[in-house]
This record gives C-alpha cells, structure tokens and sequence, in this order.
C-alpha cells in the first residue's frame, strides 16, 4: 500500500448503512467522503438515496470499521459448523404437534 | 505458504467462481490489473459527464432538462462507488485523481470526441450506454467482490440511461426533415467510436488472456461488440436510419451481423492524446479541481477546529 | 389585473425563480469541488427545475391559453421572466453558489412554509412537497456557511465578499405589489413582511454563527416583479432557449 502523494484532501472515507425500510436492518450501501459527520451524513443521502432507497442511513468512519481476516476463518467460524443442535431441525418434534 | 502454493489457491477458488475480497491474498499482478481497470473505468465515469454535460443548459424542453441532468449525476455517482472499489484496494482518491489529472491514467477514448447537436445527447445515450451497459453487465460477475459490487448497482440505475437516448433518437427520427437529419448524422459520427469502446480485437488486445484466467473478464472484446451490432441494428432499423457500414450483412450461418473493420488507425490516435477533444476534457477537470482547492481546505479546516473543540 | 391575472403572475414569480437558480446550478454539473458535493448541487438543481415544472403547469393551466410549461420557458422574452434578481446571479466562485443558495433557501424555507396554508389547494399541495425538499436545501447550506466562514482565511473572505456582493439583491425578496394585494385577499398569497421577520432572525443566527458580518447600509436593487432584470438574464435565457427556438413547433 503506497502513500499519498497528492498534496490535496478529499477528506476521510466513510462507510454507509442504509435501512431501506421501517423495522428492517441497515445494509451496506458503499462509501463517501467527506471531511465532517454532517457532511458524512448528508453526501450519503445524497448517494445512496436518490431513488427511495431509505428511511434512516448511519455513517461510520471506514477507520472505525473493526474487520476480522481471511486467515480467522478456520478458527472463528468453523467451530460453529458442528454445533448442530443450536439448529430447530437438530429436534424430533412428533407428528401432530404444530405451534412449536 | 510460498508463492505457488498461494497462486494455487488463488487460482482455484476463482475456478469455483468464488469472490475475492479485500483482504484476501492475491498475486500483484492481479491487484494491479484491477486498480488500472477500475480506476479507468471510474475516470470515465467521471470525464464522460463531460460531453452530455455539454448540452444541460441548453436542453430543448423541461423533461429533457431534468432528465439528462438526472443522467449525469448518476455518472459522477457512479464514478463515485468505482473509486470506492479501488481505494479498496490500497490506493487512495488523492492518488487516483492525481494520476488522471497528470494524465497518467486513461479513460475510455469515446469521450473525447464532441457533443455538437442536440441528437448527440440521444446517440450517446442510446449507443454509448448501451456498449458500456453491455461490458458492465459482464462485469456484475467480474471476480473481485467490491468491483462486482458496484457494477450491481451501477447496472440497476443505468437502466434509464440508454432508454432515455433511445427517447430522443425516436422522437428526432420521428420528427421533421431536419429533426432526422440531424438523428442520421449523430449516428454517423457515434456509431463507430461506439464499436470502438469494446478495446482493440482478441488478437492483438495484450491484456485480455489474463484477465479472462483471473475472471475479471468473462467474455472477450470481439464477442462483445459482436453481440452490440447484433442488437443495436434492429434499433437503426426502426428508427429508420442507416447504420454507416456498407459491409454491414446479416450472416445466417453465425446468426449474426458481419460488419465492417474499425478503423484502428484512428482508435489509437484518440488513445494517444490526439482525439477531437482530449485536451479540452483533461483541461476541464483539471480546472474545476483547481478550482475546489480552497473550498476542500476550508471543509479540512473546519472539521479540524471542531475536533479540537470536542477533544479539549 | 383580474384575479385569474394575479395568480399566473404569482405562479410565474415562483416558478422563475426556482427555473432560473436550477439553471444557474445546473451549469455547475461536472464542476463541483468533489463529487459528492457536486452530486448534492445536482439534487438541488433537479429539486428547483422539478418545482419549476410544476408551476408552470399550473400556469399554463390557469392562464387558459393554450400554452404549455415548454411554451412559457422556452419562449418568453427577458422581460416577461419575474425570477428574483438574486436567482439569476452568475455562480463566479463556490462561495457565491453556496450564498446565493442560502439566502434563497431561508426565504423559500418560511415562504413555503406559508404558502402550505394557501387557499389555493394546488399551490398548497406543491408547497408541501416543496417544503420538504427545501428543508434540506436549507440544512446543506447553512451548514457550508459555517464551512467556509469557519474555514479558513481565504474560505472566510470569499464568503464574506459573495455575502456583500449579493446583499443588494436581498431587499425585493419581500417586495409585494398589486398581486400580492389581490391574492391576499383571497388567502391565496404569502404575507411578505411574515416571512421577513423569520428571515432576517435565521440569517442573523446563521451568520452569527459562521463569523459572517451582515453587511449595512447597502443600496438594494429592484425590478424583477415588473420584469426588469440584471444584464446577466439575457445571456442565461438565450442559451436555455436558443435550440428550442431555432426549431419553431417541434417535438422533442
């Protein structure tokens, strides 16, 4: 990863979460930039809500973002492979039974 | 692991189609490739709001205004998620602009020819689109995720744009003597530059094999433009103009059109620099960067007192 | 001046004025100074021109002639436009954008906000829409007042000049004539001096807060209620007409 050799600012990048609709969870739109959180908040809306995309947009400095690796997969997501009975189809409900 | 292990692996989840994410290991040739592809493609975004820029304020009636208004703001949007996709990738926007100001980087060559009557807007919207929609369509699936990402999503909103072109083709063709005339001679001028955009043919395109091996590319530059005469002359026809190819043949044998050869002369003249408008497009962008200096220094300014304010 | 007279003029008042600043941003597309601010000027643009739209519709619709919205864009001559003085100023630097916007939102943010009462359920139905958009206009702009008063020295003396230079076009803004009066009567118009006193508070508060001066003792000019306009319309007007003129009567 080289540094920047622009002397200019485009101010920091910022990611975007929109909820579409009431009740439904905010989804990853994309980035912005922008050089303040209002600025941040308005340049979303102004990207990724121009065709009724949302109801509510949440920005966060893209170097907020914790993410975790493509080398943590073996050890944060396999160990739940096996742990089948977290599932309802782990379960024999008998026939008749409904509701449950 | 060593090198080949990892281009191994590489390899073989592309060959699962699997996506290639951020984070993940990939050859430098690979993230190289894309950062050019990407940041070429945003820049023509960017520079090919230029040519449709052009006739805004001089659009013919209300609902054109708007809508091509509209339609521009959409290109810089989408310039906008592409060089989001390659900063993904380790470079940041200063750099990307910067390479494109100094013109280091391209863009695609069809912008750098003029927008001289109104029905340019409508042949640039109708061919131009319609060839660029035909790539990034393709690209939806294109293997680095970030990039397909935004193609998504730029193909969802560019479904308006080539109808829109189309539109004022259709009304233009439709129109009085002259109305068609000028339809006829935006197509001249447009029709070629537009077979053009699909880059130079299979055997003589040096960046191609690798990247239909990495699956950037899943269809070759000649197959493509193939399959956009195939579908755009049965538009000529009914707006009832003549596409300007008098070797243009219908090939029953390849259900297809044989067509005649693009001038290649001409297309590597206008990727050197020597197009009716290259100097004017950098220029313009250039300038209006310039220009934006201050107000970007007073927004860094400004964010950095308020820091200040909420830190002490 | 018959009432119907009164409300067309009213109408075309309204809508020249968001016509002739969407145009004027509308040259800055592909100029901003990023892209997401040059995506946000556009919104604004398409805001103004679809609001134009609309209100050339309804008088054309009122006016009963004939005419449609194209007609009354594309062939009226420079002195039947009855756009402000400040909407048709030429955009020279971002500064004078970002001013010219503001004082306009903050006028159209009250005057909207009235007209919502309007006994004219046409006009009020659009001010409600209008409102809305304008609302956010008006948060983007007051906040890049405070951008560039609070910038830097170069940011605050370009705002502070683009404040000084258009101050004299603020005074008719609140200008009321005999069409005020007539559609006054009927509930139909805005009481100006209303909207004055909101306005003069927010800019003052803006302007506060932005470390901007208000400038005094300045000279205001006037003349757009009877159609007397500054040099620069004539060049706006004759580049948004000169295609749909060249070709009388055709469909585009």
């Amino acid at each position: 990863m080289t540094m920047s050799t622009a002397q200019d600012t485009q101010g920091l990048l910022w990611e975007v979460f929109v909820q579409s609709k009431p009740g439904q969870p905010h989804k990853h739109s994309g980035s912005v930039h922008a050089h303040d959180k209002e600025m941040a908040l308005q340049n979303a809306r102004d990207l990724y809500c121009r065709r009724s995309e949302g109801t509510n947009i949440w920005v966060v400095p893209a170097s907020e973002i914790v993410a975790s690796s493509p080398e943590d997969i073996g050890s944060f997501f396999e160990p739940s492979n096996d742990k089948v009975y977290r599932h309802p189809t782990f379960y024999h409900v008998p026939e008749g039974i409904t509701h449950m | 692991m060593d090198q080949i292990k990892l281009e191994e692996n590489f390899q073989a989840k592309l060959d699962r189609n699997e996506m290639i994410e951020p984070k993940d290991w990939m050859p430098e040739n690979y993230r190289k490739h894309l950062i050019r592809q990407i940041s070429q493609h945003a820049h023509s975004e960017i520079i090919g709001m230029l040519p449709e820029g052009n006739w805004i304020t001089r659009a013919p009636s209300m609902r054109r205004k708007i809508v091509l208004l509209a339609k521009v703001q959409d290109e810089a949007g989408h310039g906008l998620y592409l060089y989001s996709a390659a900063e993904s990738m380790g470079i940041s926007r200063d750099e990307l602009l910067d390479q494109l100001h100094t013109g280091k980087a391209k863009y695609s060559s069809i912008f750098n020819y003029p927008t001289l009557t109104w029905s340019d807007i409508g042949a640039v919207g109708w061919l131009v689109d319609g060839a660029a929609i035909m790539n990034q369509v393709m690209l939806q699936r294109t293997s680095y995720g970030p990039y397909a990402r935004a193609m998504v999503r730029i193909c969802k909103e560019e479904s308006f744009h080539q109808r829109q072109g189309f539109e004022i083709m259709q009304v233009l063709a439709k129109g009085t003597p002259e109305q068609k005339a000028m339809a006829q001679d935006s197509l001249n001028r447009w029709w070629w530059p537009s077979l053009m955009m699909f880059g130079p043919a299979d055997d003589n395109s040096p960046n191609s094999a690798n990247a239909l091996k990495w699956k950037i590319k899943r269809e070759s530059n000649d197959q493509l433009r193939q399959r956009f005469v195939n579908q755009t002359v049965p538009q000529v026809e009914y707006l009832g103009l003549t596409v300007p190819d008098k070797d243009l043949k219908w090939n029953e044998e390849k259900k297809g059109y044989d067509f005649g050869e693009v001038n290649w002369e001409e297309f590597y003249n206008v990727i050197k620099g020597n197009g009716p408008c290259n100097k004017e497009r950098l220029s313009a962008k250039v300038q209006s960067h310039k220009d934006g200096a201050w107000v970007r220094e007073a927004a860094n300014a400004y964010a950095a007192k308020k820091n200040k304010v909420a830190a002490a | 001046m018959t009432n119907q007279e009164a409300l067309v003029n009213y109408c075309l008042r309204l809508a020249d004025n968001n016509l002739i600043l969407g145009h004027r941003l509308s040259e800055l597309s592909g100029k901003g100074p990023f892209l997401e601010e040059d995506i946000a000027t556009t919104n604004i643009a398409l805001d103004l021109i679809g609001q134009a739209s609309s209100l050339l519709q309804y008088a054309a619709e009122v006016e009963g002639k004939g005419r449609t919205e194209d007609d009354l864009a594309f062939l009226r001559g420079e002195r039947e436009f009855y756009n402000t003085l400040l909407a048709e100023q030429e955009n020279k630097d971002f500064a004078v954008t970002i001013a010219r916007q503001f004082l306009t939102d903050a006028f159209d943010y009250f005057f909207y906000d009235e007209l919502k009462k309007s006994a004219d359920a046409r006009l009020a139905a659009l001010a409600e829409k209008s409102h809305k958009e304008i609302t956010y206009h008006l948060r983007h702009t007051s906040k890049w007042m405070e951008r560039l008063g609070e910038g830097t020295e170069e940011s605050h003396r370009r705002i502070q000049d683009a404040v000084d230079n258009l101050w004299r076009f603020t005074g008719e803004l609140f200008e009321m004539n005999e069409v005020d009066e007539i559609l006054l009567k009927e509930k139909i118009a805005v009481d100006l001096n209303v909207v004055k006193i909101q306005w003069d508070k927010l800019v003052a508060e803006v302007f506060a807060n932005s470390g901007i001066s208000i400038p005094e003792n300045v000279f205001m000019q006037r003349g757009s209620r009877e159609g007397k306009h500054t040099e620069k319309l004539g060049y706006l007007l004759a580049e948004m007409q000169h295609l749909h003129r060249a070709f009388p009567g055709v469909q585009w």
